[in-house]
């Protein structure tokens, strides 16, 4: 959930940002940098989807490791993740990525022209180029600080980037323009300097000068001052994979499933977890003890990476 | 103690069903399925940030960034390129005189002659600019105040422009064409190059004037009213010229009606704002001569200027570029000089995080997760 909050305070800054270092070039007029269009499905479409795929299956590691180590909840008690500190690193984070994704493009476009010598600094081709960048930069971003790639982050990301061209080059295409005449003004554009190498040059340098700091950054945090986190999935990355057990069923009685409880940073509903009131009412013949073995598989098992757990085969209840 | 007091959901399912079979049926259980999806047992891949993964790539980086910065520093130097300011600020200036006794409703021109001399010769198709600086075509009043479907030529625009063209959409009571600030404010200097050889002739360099402006702009973005009539003067009729031209939309070139009206290149260009407050615009092109001899030989030209575009009001400036062109664009060392000093930040960082990594590994390895 922080991570969530970060990214969105750091991709929302890093936009508005850009709009203040251009202020000084257009005369204060509060001119946007980017396509309105943009403006309006950013927020919408181009990102929102990856933050909720982030948000949803983001793991650092699996259960089985959690329970491994409940010292890799302390960090949320301690409210490392989110604090004002945190924040105000999000902030500086968000002002230099503003600052590259403005006077880079500005810079290297500066006074130059197209390949055959006709315009490409007007404001149009301007705005294209600072919305591509900014968008393959917050991409990456979000790259970085996802941890767990399942297949519908993938396809979020992908599909997000894929969606943006899509779109970019639906509205400014000459169908959109004569259907739309003012809605779509921006007719051409994408195909006049989407087709320069300088300006993708420019796009991987800006992608590039906003994520190395974040990866040198984390990098050397990760050698010099590991977290609990860390080190537990520098642990799950070591250790070799253990091969299936031969036809033995799970004989726990402890459900596989994890508790819904993700907040752990305040006082809790622990006594009510244990207690077992909230458990719906049935005869007591037919409900297990609730730890009916000390020497469970949970307890002495290494932690797996990623096993199915096959039901069918548990052994019958004692009635 | 770790707590997990769930039980499966087929044992509560099947004695729910045995202990109240023929009531209400089973209690409809709440619980989550037990499918990968809902328990978070998605197959991932998770990465993390090993030595292994992040040097190579900080190495890799450098050292495919840095050939491509030395080579964009190369090919942005062997462009070239040639500026002459002439608007005429200080008193030695050829068009001082011009600036100077500048007014609106003069109806005799201002001309002025600026002598330069070309060092080296400039080969292959030489591309001539107008630039302007401290001049805010970005302004938000100014990029809103056009019309698109008038420019499309639409008729019910034509004779009914749009309100963001206030206060340049009425003159007289006829609706202007092209209506708004960005059409009213139309670059209007006419620039002449002469190129004066050893004997003092002068010789004048043809100057093209098609094809400097985007293929969708000429032929999608702007459409003059009533279609492929050739008699614009009859399809403009009823509607006035913009406050500030001397001439009507479609006097911009009576000779060639492929250039005339809301097609007009000179326009076009103008129309399509530009994004900073300095600026250089297309003007016109210097094709390449067929033998190989150079299209602009070193020597002395002369700039003959029709001064008619004011810019002191405003501390503006104007310049006249001769540039040649490359794969990159213009002359703008910049991306070279990014792309090298990127690429060697990175490598020397690579090795920073080398050492750092072989410092400290050991104690990462023997790390052990407290308790």
């Amino acid at each position: 959930m922080c991570k969530f909050l970060r990214y969105f305070f750091y991709k929302n800054f890093t936009f508005t940002f850009v709009h203040f270092w251009y202020a000084f070039f257009c005369g204060f007029s509060a001119q946007t940098v980017y396509d309105e269009w943009f403006i309006t499905l950013f927020n919408l479409v181009y990102t929102a989807l990856p933050v909720l795929g982030m948000s949803l299956f983001d793991q650092d590691v699996n259960d089985r490791w959690s329970f491994q180590y409940p010292q890799l909840y302390s960090p949320g008690q301690l409210n490392m993740y989110f604090s004002k500190k945190a924040f105000v690193r999000c902030m500086m984070h968000s002002c230099y990525s503003s600052l590259i994704l403005f006077f880079i493009p500005w810079a290297a476009m500066y006074d130059t022209v197209r390949d055959d010598g006709k315009d490409i600094v007007d404001y149009q081709s301007f705005a294209l180029l600072a919305q591509t960048c900014l968008l393959i930069a917050v991409t990456i971003q979000l790259c970085l600080d996802t941890h767990y790639w399942t297949a519908v982050n993938q396809f979020f990301v992908w599909g997000s980037l894929s969606a943006y061209f899509a779109i970019t080059f639906t509205m400014y295409s000459n169908g959109m323009f004569l259907i739309f005449t003012s809605s779509f003004p921006f007719i051409g554009t994408a195909r006049n300097s989407l087709n320069q190498p300088n300006v993708w040059l420019t796009i991987l340098l800006t992608s590039i000068l906003c994520a190395l700091p974040v990866v040198t950054f984390r990098f050397i945090l990760i050698q010099l001052r590991p977290t609990i986190n860390d080190k537990v999935r520098h642990k799950v990355r070591k250790e070799a994979v253990p091969a299936p057990r031969p036809g033995r069923p799970p004989t726990r009685r402890i459900s596989t499933r994890r508790s819904g409880y993700a907040f752990s940073h305040a006082q809790g509903y622990g006594e009510l977890v244990t207690s077992g009131r909230f458990l719906l009412k049935r005869p007591l013949k037919s409900r297990p003890v609730l730890f009916p073995q000390t020497d469970s598989p949970l307890a002495q098992s290494q932690p797996q990476f990623y096993r199915t757990i096959n039901e069918e085969s548990e052994e019958p209840q004692t009635a | 103690m770790m707590a997990s007091s769930y039980n499966a959901k087929e044992e509560d399912g099947h004695h729910s069903g045995s202990s109240s079979h023929g009531g209400a049926g089973a209690v409809k259980s709440k619980k989550p399925d037990n499918t990968a999806f809902k328990q978070q047992r998605l197959p991932a891949w998770q990465p993390i940030l090993t030595a292994g993964t992040v040097l190579p790539a900080f190495f890799v980086i450098g050292l495919i960034f840095i050939p491509i910065g030395i080579g964009l520093y190369v090919t942005s130097n062997n462009i070239k390129e040639y500026e002459v300011d002439y608007t005429g600020v200080d008193m030695s200036s050829p068009c001082f005189n011009c600036a100077q006794n500048f007014s609106w409703n003069s109806t005799t021109s201002c001309n002025c002659s600026v002598p330069f001399t070309l060092e080296q010769p400039f080969e292959s198709n030489v591309f001539m600019y107008y630039g302007l600086s401290n001049f805010y075509q970005n302004h938000r009043r100014y990029v809103k105040s056009r019309d698109d479907s008038q420019l499309n030529g639409d008729r019910s625009s034509l004779k009914n422009p749009s309100k963001e063209c206030e206060p340049y959409r009425t003159s007289d009571g006829l609706p202007i064409a092209p209506c708004g600030a960005i059409a009213n404010s139309l670059f209007n200097d006419t620039l002449e190059l002469y190129y004066i050889d050893a004997n003092g002739s002068r010789t004048a360099i043809p100057l093209v004037k098609k094809g400097i402006a985007w293929w969708t702009d000429k032929h999608v973005k702007f459409r003059n009213p009533g279609g492929n009539n050739n008699n614009l003067t009859a399809a403009f009729q009823g509607t006035s010229k913009p406050v500030n031209w001397r001439k009507p939309v479609y006097e911009l070139d009576p000779l060639d009606v492929d250039n005339n009206g809301f097609i007009n290149e000179d326009f076009i260009v103008w129309m399509r704002t530009a994004a900073l407050p300095t600026f250089r615009k297309l003007y016109r092109i210097i094709q390449k001569k067929a033998s190989m001899t150079p299209t602009l030989p070193s020597g002395k030209y002369v700039l003959e200027v029709t001064y008619n575009y004011p810019v002191r009001s405003f501390e503006g400036r104007k310049r006249m570029i001769l540039s040649t062109i490359s794969w990159m664009g213009g002359k703008n060392p910049f991306l070279g000089i990014a792309y090298i000093t990127v690429g060697s930040v990175c490598f020397f960082l690579g090795v920073v995080l080398l050492i750092i990594h072989h410092k400290y590994d050991n104690r990462n390895n023997s790390a052990d997760i407290p308790n």
